[in-house]
C-alpha cells in the first residue's frame, strides 16, 4: 500500500498541545507506513491483526467530552461507552479513530450493533457476527469462520498475507502479555496490596493505546518490576485497613475518577479488577500448538465471559472464585447508564456475592459529573459498613 | 466533655450536642450557599455557650462535611443515621430518611446497618419535590400536609420534579381545588418513596428527616408501607445525634 499525505483535523488548531501532540505522533507512525484499526472489545481477535502487522488500537470511549455531540445522532438514552465512542469519531477529536484505517466491531450488545450502522458512515467498519451463547455446539464454528472472514478481509485490503506461522507468533506474544497481566493482577492478592487499583486500571488502559504489542509487554514488565522491587523494599503505599473491594460490571475506563478514585480515597482500595480487560479475560491463552490456529484463537476469544452472552454463569461463578482468591471485603459493581445486559445480569450477581455473605453494591452512573456527590457519599457509606 | 455532631445537608445543617450521651442541644440552620460559612457560625453559636475546641470533639456528615474545618472526623450521613436512630429508637428496622435532595433507606439490625438504598440522581419522592410544590402551591410544609388531609384522590403521574410541577401548574389552570392537589403531592412522594424502600423491606419503619413531625405523612406512609412506621421530633436531629455518638469514640 502506497503512503499517501495525510490531513489533520479542520479543528486541529482548537486542540490543546497534548491532543495536537498525539494527532502528530499517529500521523507521523502512519506516514512511515504504520497500519492502523481501531477495535472497541475484549472479543476482537487481536492475533489476526498482530500476524499482519497491523496496529490494534482501543477506541472505546471514556470521557463525557463528546457525548453531547454524539447525542446529535444517537439517543439520550444510551450507554455513554457507545455515546462517547461515537462522538469522539463525529468530531474528530480522537486522533487513533481519526487515522484509523479502519474499526473492528463485534455485534455484543444492541446500542454497540446498531451505532455501527451510524459510525459506519464516518469511518470503515467491519463488524464480527458473535454468537449469543458458547452454548450450542456450533458456536464455535461459526466464531471461527467470522474471525477467517475478517483475515481474509484484512488480507485484501493491504495486500498481504496472513500465515498460520504468524498467527502462532501473535497468539505466543499474546499470551506472554496475558500472563504478565495476571502475574500484575495477583500482586493485588497480598495484604496490603502494593498499589492502587486505579493506578493499575490506568496503565491498562495507556497500554491499549501503543502500536506494538512489544511496547505493551515492555511498559507492564516495568510497573510489574517496580512494584514488586517497593514491596520488596518494605514500602506500603496502601494501609493494612484498607477495605479490600472487587470492581465488577461494565468497562470501568470512564469510571477512574468518579468510582475508582472514590474508593480509593475514602479507605478502600480495588483489589481486584473484574471487567472485561481483567483476570477473568486475560487468564484465557490460546492454545499456541493447536493444528488450527484460527480455531484456536476462535475458541480463546469466545470463552470471554460478557453479559451479552446468554447464559452468563460462568461470570458469576468466576467472580465468586475472585472473591475467595482476593480475600474480598465487597463487591462495587458499575453498570453505564443504560447498559441493560450488565443491569439485568446484575440481581444475580448480587445474589451470589451476598449469599456469600461479602455485600455488594450496585453504582448506575455514566461519564458526566452530575452524580458525583451522590456517588461520593454512596461509596463511602459503604466503605463505612465492611 | 461534650460531643457535637454537625449534619449539612442539601438544604438544613442540624447540629446535636452530647454530654454523658444525652443530647443536651440541637441547632437548626438554613445550609445556605456556603457550607464553609454555616459551620463556622456554628462554632461562634456553641462558643457562646461554652462548647469549644477545648472541651468538645466534633464529627461531620451530610454533603457539607468537608467544609467544617475544624471536625476531628468525617462521616458519611448513611452510618450518622444509622447510630442516631439506634440511639432514637433502639429497635431493629428501616430507617427512611426523606432528605432535601434524597431519599435513603437504611436496615438496621442490633444497631448495625445490614444494607442501605438511596434515590438515583433525580429529586421525584425527596424533600426538594416537596419544596417546589409548596412553592408553587403558596403553601408552608405543614399547611400542605393540612391541606392533603382534607383534599380528594386526585394523581400527579410525572415523577419528574420539573414535568410534576408543569402538571400542578395545569391542575391550578384548570381551577382543582388546592387541597386535591396537596393530596396527589404527598402521595406522589409516599409512592416513590415506597418503591424504594421496598428493596430494604421491615417489620418496622423509623422516619428521619425534615418529614419526622408531619403526622399525615408518617400515617400515609405506613398505610403504604402496611407496617408501623414509628417517628419523634428528634428524628430530625439522627444524623447530627449519629455523628455526636460517633464522636464519643475518638
Amino acid at each position: 500500500m502506497e503512503t499517501e499525505k495525510l490531513e489533520l483535523p479542520k479543528t486541529f488548531d482548537e486542540f490543546v498541545d497534548a491532543r495536537k501532540a498525539a494527532f502528530l505522533k499517529v500521523k507521523d507512525f502512519k506516514e512511515n507506513g504504520g497500519k492502523l484499526a481501531g477495535y472497541l472489545c475484549s472479543y476482537t481477535p487481536l492475533e489476526i491483526m498482530d500476524a499482519g502487522g497491523i496496529s490494534s488500537v482501543a477506541l472505546c470511549g471514556t470521557s463525557n467530552e463528546t457525548v453531547a455531540d454524539a447525542e446529535i445522532d444517537l439517543p439520550k438514552n444510551l450507554c455513554p461507552l457507545i455515546k462517547a465512542t461515537y462522538g469522539f469519531a463525529y468530531t474528530d477529536k480522537c486522533p487513533f479513530t481519526y487515522f484509523a484505517d479502519m474499526i473492528i466491531g463485534e455485534t455484543t450488545c444492541d446500542g454497540k450493533k446498531k451505532m455501527y450502522e451510524l459510525l459506519s458512515d464516518i469511518k470503515e467498519m467491519h463488524v464480527l457476527h458473535l454468537p449469543q451463547s458458547q452454548e450450542r455446539p456450533y458456536a464455535k464454528q461459526i466464531w471461527a469462520e467470522e474471525l477467517r472472514i475478517l483475515k481474509e478481509h484484512l488480507e485484501e485490503k493491504y495486500g498481504i498475507e496472513i500465515t498460520d506461522e504468524k498467527l502462532r507468533e501473535a497468539a505466543h506474544n499474546r499470551n506472554h502479555l496475558r500472563e504478565l497481566m495476571c502475574e500484575m493482577f495477583e500482586l493485588q492478592a497480598n495484604c496490603p496490596p502494593p498499589m492502587k487499583g486505579a493506578e493499575m486500571l490506568v496503565a491498562i488502559q495507556q497500554g491499549t493505546f501503543a502500536f506494538r504489542i512489544e511496547d505493551q509487554i515492555a511498559g507492564i514488565e516495568r510497573l510489574l518490576e517496580k512494584a514488586k522491587a517497593a514491596y520488596e523494599a518494605g514500602e506500603q503505599p496502601i494501609p493494612k485497613s484498607a477495605k479490600r473491594i472487587l470492581l465488577t460490571g461494565c468497562p470501568s475506563f470512564g469510571v477512574i475518577q468518579k468510582v475508582a478514585n472514590v474508593i480509593e480515597d475514602n479507605g478502600g482500595v480495588i483489589v481486584c479488577i473484574d471487567d472485561c480487560g481483567g483476570e477473568r479475560t486475560q487468564r484465557m491463552l490460546v492454545d499456541e500448538e493447536a493444528d488450527d490456529i484460527i480455531q484456536a484463537i476462535a475458541d480463546r476469544y469466545l470463552d470471554i465471559h460478557c453479559s451479552v452472552m446468554t447464559r452468563n454463569d460462568a461470570r458469576i461463578e468466576n467472580t465468586k472464585a475472585m472473591i475467595e482468591k482476593y480475600k474480598v471485603d465487597g463487591v462495587v459493581e458499575v453498570v453505564l447508564q443504560a447498559c441493560h445486559t450488565f443491569n439485568v445480569e446484575a440481581t444475580a450477581m448480587r445474589n451470589a456475592v451476598e449469599d456469600m455473605g461479602i455485600p455488594y453494591m450496585k453504582l448506575e452512573t455514566d461519564y458526566s459529573p452530575t452524580d458525583s456527590g451522590q456517588l461520593e457519599t454512596r461509596i463511602g457509606a459503604f466503605l463505612e459498613i465492611l | 466533655m461534650y460531643q457535637v455532631g454537625i449534619d449539612i445537608g442539601s438544604s438544613a445543617t442540624k447540629v446535636a450536642v452530647l454530654e454523658d450521651s444525652k443530647v443536651v442541644k440541637t441547632l437548626l440552620l438554613d445550609s445556605g450557599f456556603s457550607s464553609r460559612k454555616v459551620a463556622d457560625k456554628i462554632y461562634t453559636m456553641l462558643e457562646e455557650d461554652g462548647i469549644t475546641k477545648e472541651n468538645s470533639k466534633y464529627v461531620a456528615t451530610g454533603y457539607g462535611r468537608i467544609s467544617v474545618p475544624y471536625a476531628d472526623d468525617v462521616v458519611t450521613e448513611i452510618t450518622c443515621h444509622g447510630k442516631g436512630a439506634q440511639y432514637l429508637f433502639d429497635e431493629d428496622g428501616t430507617i427512611i430518611d426523606i432528605g432535601g435532595q434524597d431519599t435513603k433507606g437504611i436496615s438496621l439490625k442490633k444497631g448495625r446497618i445490614m444494607k442501605f438504598i438511596m434515590n438515583d440522581k433525580c429529586s421525584a419522592g425527596t424533600g426538594k419535590f416537596i419544596e417546589v410544590m409548596t412553592n408553587r402551591l403558596g403553601l408552608t410544609q405543614d399547611e400542605l400536609s393540612d391541606l392533603a388531609r382534607k383534599g380528594n384522590p386526585i394523581t400527579i403521574s410525572s415523577m419528574c420534579t420539573v414535568f410534576a410541577e408543569s402538571e400542578v401548574i395545569s391542575l391550578i389552570g384548570k381551577g382543582t381545588p388546592r387541597e386535591d392537589i396537596a393530596h396527589g403531592v404527598i402521595e406522589s412522594v409516599v409512592t416513590k418513596v415506597v418503591q424504594l424502600i421496598a428493596q430494604v423491606p421491615a417489620d418496622k419503619y423509623f422516619l428521619t428527616g425534615g418529614f419526622c413531625e408531619d403526622d399525615y405523612m408518617v400515617e400515609r406512609l405506613s398505610k403504604a408501607l402496611k407496617a408501623p412506621v414509628e417517628s419523634k421530633p428528634l428524628a430530625r436531629y439522627a444524623g447530627a445525634i449519629g455523628a455526636a455518638i460517633l464522636a464519643e469514640k475518638l
